[in-house]
């Protein structure tokens, strides 16, 4: 059984097609990473998925139930790290994770998810006190102190230092790694191509491409951009579906090789014109 | 880490024991908002012993006491039910907080049970509480009336709820925070706590839900009467329209 199978989901808010007929499948145990611009229809889509916001059209189903009819006992199979992140003003790290985990029926230790989420030396501070990515981090905290089946992510490394996001990184393929499924929304083209083992690209309420990393959009078959520069300072710039023989070409020529850069599209190359075509 | 720390394992904890934990983890909250409490229970105090013990207002009555106690709890209700519950809801709302609850297996309707649950313990502790107080200091209410009087107040509670949700749901939690105290300190002020509230007929009772709330106290506790219709009926307004706005227009976000 997948974990997510999702057809035809759409949501109109009152004369705009948030979410525009989309179709998703995320196998067990998989990293599935949906990109796309602010307001493309990523938030909407995952709080349907969550059971957060009712759905307009469409069929859904989340570890085989409806999440707009699933009951609590589904919920405690879900762990959900949301967009904006909270704030208990007058509760510490360990008091508030110790207190959510108490909702679930095998949670986590506090100080084991205190741990997991590099926290330990703020366990003790109240969490108004904390800076943004420390507060992130709490929210991270509080999706996996339940030891959920399916993760949700929305924008999780937000304000996070480059350190902390990998370790981030380190403890999503931690989880992965025992079998948790995740769905996670990012920015971050490297954060999507570091962790997912699939990607959709999402633009105006439609999914415009959906790939591994390696694949989306074309990317391993486009054609590669080669650049260099003679000896009397002109630059080239060309591109050829397989290099090798103009590479041959420019060595017979005695071409000064240290200007020499073959490159194919990134991920955000791919990406930006993905959504470039959308619009 | 052992092996088998990272394995999911579902399960449901029963939906009674959720709640009963969020229930006290509200009452703990409360209790570290050192200003909730002073407005809870430091203003209803100084008003009991200040205008219930001396002269500093003219009162309808002789009996100081059976006049200002009624009105403090009525008062003590207010706060609690109406001002704070507004604050807090307001800044909760637009802090994530009840959405991220909303989102665990709480349950949003889960949450609104214990944040009920979790006034009316607070309602219970403070009554009791002011109403020890008062009888210490000589306050002898009357008995024989006592169901009607819990009944207008669990009526009272519930219109004052809804106000508080409508008000955190649709301001700002600063304008929220303005608006709840500036009605507080109005009501306190005609409502008929320290001195007898405006005479303004019956249309009062439906304009100072404080005033009525008091008065009905009074009847019953101190005049041994029965509850006025109309003060039934406008408290009975109040709940029923505030709190089917508060439903409909509850925001969690």
């Amino acid at each position: 059984m997948e974990a997510i199978e999702v057809t035809g989901l759409r949501k109109t808010y009152k004369n705009r097609e948030a979410v525009d007929g989309i179709d998703l499948v995320v196998a067990r145990g998989e990293i599935f990473a949906l990109l796309g611009p602010n307001g493309a229809g990523k938030t909407t889509t995952v709080e349907i998925l969550e059971g957060h916001r009712r759905r307009s059209g469409g069929d859904v189903r989340v570890l085989g139930e409806d999440p707009g009819k699933a009951g609590s006992a589904w919920r405690t199979r879900v762990g959900i790290v949301l967009q904006d992140a909270a704030d208990a003003a007058d509760l510490t790290v360990r008091e508030m994770i110790r207190h959510v985990g108490g909702f679930y029926p095998e949670p986590r230790s506090a100080d084991e998810v205190i741990e997991l989420v590099g926290l330990t030396a703020k366990s003790k501070s109240k969490i108004r006190t904390l800076s943004g990515g420390q507060r992130r981090r709490v929210d991270v905290a509080l999706g996996i102190v339940g030891r959920p089946e399916l993760l949700f992510l929305d924008e999780p490394t937000t304000g996070f230092d480059p350190e902390a996001r990998r370790q981030f990184w380190e403890l999503i393929r931690k989880l992965a790694g025992d079998g948790t499924t995740i769905v996670l929304t990012t920015h971050y083209l490297d954060e999507a191509e570091a962790l997912a083992d699939r990607l959709a690209v999402m633009a105006d309420g439609r999914i415009v491409a959906e790939g591994t990393p390696a694949t989306l959009g074309g990317r391993s078959g486009a054609a590669a951009r080669v650049r260099w520069r003679t000896a009397d300072g002109v630059a080239h710039d060309e591109r050829h579906e397989d290099p090798t023989e103009l590479i041959h070409r420019l060595v017979n020529t005695g071409v000064d090789l240290t200007t020499l850069t073959i490159t194919r599209p990134t991920l955000e190359d791919t990406y930006l014109s993905l959504i470039g075509e959308a619009r | 880490m052992s092996a088998g720390t990272f394995s999911p394992a579902p399960g449901r904890a029963p939906m009674r024991t959720i709640i009963g934990k969020q229930i006290r983890m509200e009452l703990l909250l409360t209790a570290r908002r050192g200003e909730a409490v002073v407005l809870a229970m430091g203003v209803p105090l100084l008003v009991l012993l200040g205008a219930g013990l001396f002269e500093v207002t003219n009162l309808p009555t002789d009996d100081r006491l059976g006049f200002v106690v009624p009105g403090v709890l009525a008062l003590t209700v207010m706060s609690t039910a109406f001002t704070g519950q507004a604050i807090t809801t307001g800044y909760e709302r637009s802090y994530g907080v009840l959405k991220r609850l909303g989102a665990s297996p709480l349950t949003r309707p889960g949450l609104l049970l214990a944040k009920t649950a979790a006034v009316l313990v607070q309602i219970v502790l403070q009554v009791l509480v002011l109403g020890a107080v008062g009888f210490a200091v000589g306050w002898r209410p009357h008995g024989d009336q006592l169901l009607p009087a819990i009944a207008v107040t669990v009526l009272a509670a519930a219109g004052y709820s809804g106000l508080a949700l409508l008000l955190a749901s649709v301001l700002k939690p600063e304008t929220t925070t303005g608006a709840a105290t500036l009605i507080y300190v109005l009501m306190l002020s005609v409502g008929g706590i320290m001195f007898a509230a405006p005479d303004l007929g019956t249309a009062g009772w439906f304009l100072l839900p404080l005033a009525a709330h008091a008065e009905a106290l009074r009847d019953t506790l101190l005049y041994d009467t029965s509850v006025p219709f109309a003060i039934w009926l406008s408290l009975g307004t109040w709940a029923v329209v505030f709190l089917t706005a508060a439903a409909r227009n509850f925001r969690w976000e």
